[in-house]
């Protein structure tokens, strides 16, 4: 099976190729349109800030690329969050795959000791939909590390609390996104890597 | 819920663990990706590796061990020791660390938070302050606490979250190494001013001093070196301990 993961000015990329390293599965990190489009299963991760990265999709012709591919996508972090419609974070139009919106976790001022932002650590996730959380129950953590969330909708298929409820999970048709890391969630992000390269397609 | 972390620390000189003994189930406890593992494996929420190697191929040999922790380790961890320009940053960045954690060098050059966070992320630099009470002050060191400075610890904390830092370590120079708990009085104020996460190290000796730290010290994360290191907590006993208290943890 060919697993390509999508190489662009985000960081973040070479710990889910070690994720899948460690799961026996190697992996090409590429930004080649043919590599990609040729992959049985693409995943776009990345750690970054939303306007610069859609950009730079946008100058290498990308974001036309991922949102035409009819193979199993996962997108992680800020990957899901440049697949919904908007990004407040540098008021960026994004690849509008999720119709959902991405927003700023505002922390109120009554409660500023128990909500910091970025939301970072771990934290349980529930309502637990399609065969990526195969195996895990609900209430299982996960290590995420945000400052902007996506908003819930249909197509919410996992849902994490933090100051408001947000998407901790995304899918629609063959598109996938999660908003933690499943490269860093231990055993359990291990998991979903398995699920997603497994997916019966 | 969003968990309280447990963050057990550890030093490396040369690429080797310094502490750490009576570890039965691995083969090399001197190894840092061994030891490293095996607190992954028994809940550990993230790990800090920290370089206290001076030499020019110590630093080698470090970036090194990063990228063998990186492409091991499946749990968050950062890297501090010895970062004091972009440059090191990058390496170990590139090596595959998820954080980076600067201190003396953000002292003296406090523009290399700024320079730091709009590069990589806010979510990439934890900014570590070692600071030490005297007549009611507390009073931010350098060099492993042996130099005093100019800055109080609450200012310079809040600069240095204003500056981009992702993430605060307090080290309390009063409490570390004493075994008898965390400043928490100092904690709650800085978790009061700040709205980043706050990591808690310095004088963990007890499970109710964990305990302690988050309730009291409203702390997002404890740090703690030799009580781990030497089997005196175990985490697996530790997260127990907390969930009886009321306090999520993974």
């Amino acid at each position: 099976m060919k697993i390509a993961i999508i190489k662009y000015n985000a960081g973040n990329i070479r710990s889910v190729d070690f994720a899948l390293q460690r799961l026996g599965i190697s992996a090409m990190i590429t930004s080649d349109p043919d590599e990609i489009r040729s992959a049985d299963r693409v995943i776009f991760p990345g750690v970054g800030e939303a306007s610069t990265t859609m950009s730079y999709l946008r100058q290498h012709k990308l974001d036309a690329l991922i949102c035409d591919l009819r193979q199993p996508v996962l997108g992680v972090c800020l990957g899901l969050q440049l697949m919904c419609a908007h990004s407040e974070e540098g008021d960026t139009k994004c690849l509008d795959i999720f119709p959902e919106m991405v927003r700023r976790f505002v922390p109120q001022p009554d409660d500023s000791t128990s909500f910091k932002v970025p939301h970072m650590g771990w934290n349980s996730v529930s309502g637990l939909k399609t065969s990526l959380f195969n195996h895990i129950s609900e209430e299982e953590y996960f290590y995420f590390v945000h400052s902007y969330y996506a908003t819930t909708g249909a197509d919410t298929v996992a849902t994490c609390d933090y100051l408001v409820p947000f998407s901790a999970a995304l899918q629609r048709d063959n598109f996938y996104a999660t908003q933690f890391h499943p490269e860093k969630s231990g055993k359990t992000g291990a998991k979903i890597l398995e699920n997603f390269i497994n997916l019966i397609v | 819920m969003l968990a309280k972390r447990i963050i057990p620390c550890l030093d490396i000189r040369d690429g080797q663990t310094v502490k750490g003994v009576n570890f039965i189930n691995i083969i090399n406890v001197g190894d840092p990706v061994e030891l490293g593992k095996l607190y992954a494996e028994q809940g550990a929420d993230e790990l800090v590796f920290l370089d206290i190697t001076a030499t020019h191929e110590g630093r080698k040999t470090f970036v090194e061990l990063v990228r063998r922790i990186a492409q091991n380790l499946d749990i968050p961890f950062t890297v501090g020791g010895g970062i004091s320009e972009m440059k090191d940053a990058e390496a170990l960045l590139a090596a595959g660390a998820d954080k980076i954690s600067i201190n003396s060098s953000a002292v003296r050059n406090p523009q290399l938070i700024d320079d730091l966070a709009r590069n990589f992320g806010s979510q990439f630099v934890v900014v570590a302050i070692d600071a030490r009470e005297a007549n009611n002050h507390w009073i931010v060191t350098v060099n492993g606490g042996r130099i005093p400075t100019e800055k109080e610890l609450f200012s310079w904390a809040k600069e240095a979250e204003n500056r981009g830092a992702g993430e605060i370590l307090f080290t309390s120079m009063n409490h570390d190494g004493t075994k008898n708990g965390f400043a928490n009085k100092e904690l709650a104020k800085l978790s009061e001013i700040l709205t980043i996460p706050l990591i808690a190290s310095g004088g963990a000796g007890t499970m109710e001093h964990f305990a302690d730290v988050f309730k009291l010290g409203k702390a997002d994360a404890g740090l703690a070196a030799s009580i781990f290191h030497f089997r005196e907590i175990a985490i697996p006993d530790l997260k127990h301990y907390l969930r009886g208290q009321q306090i999520c943890v993974r």
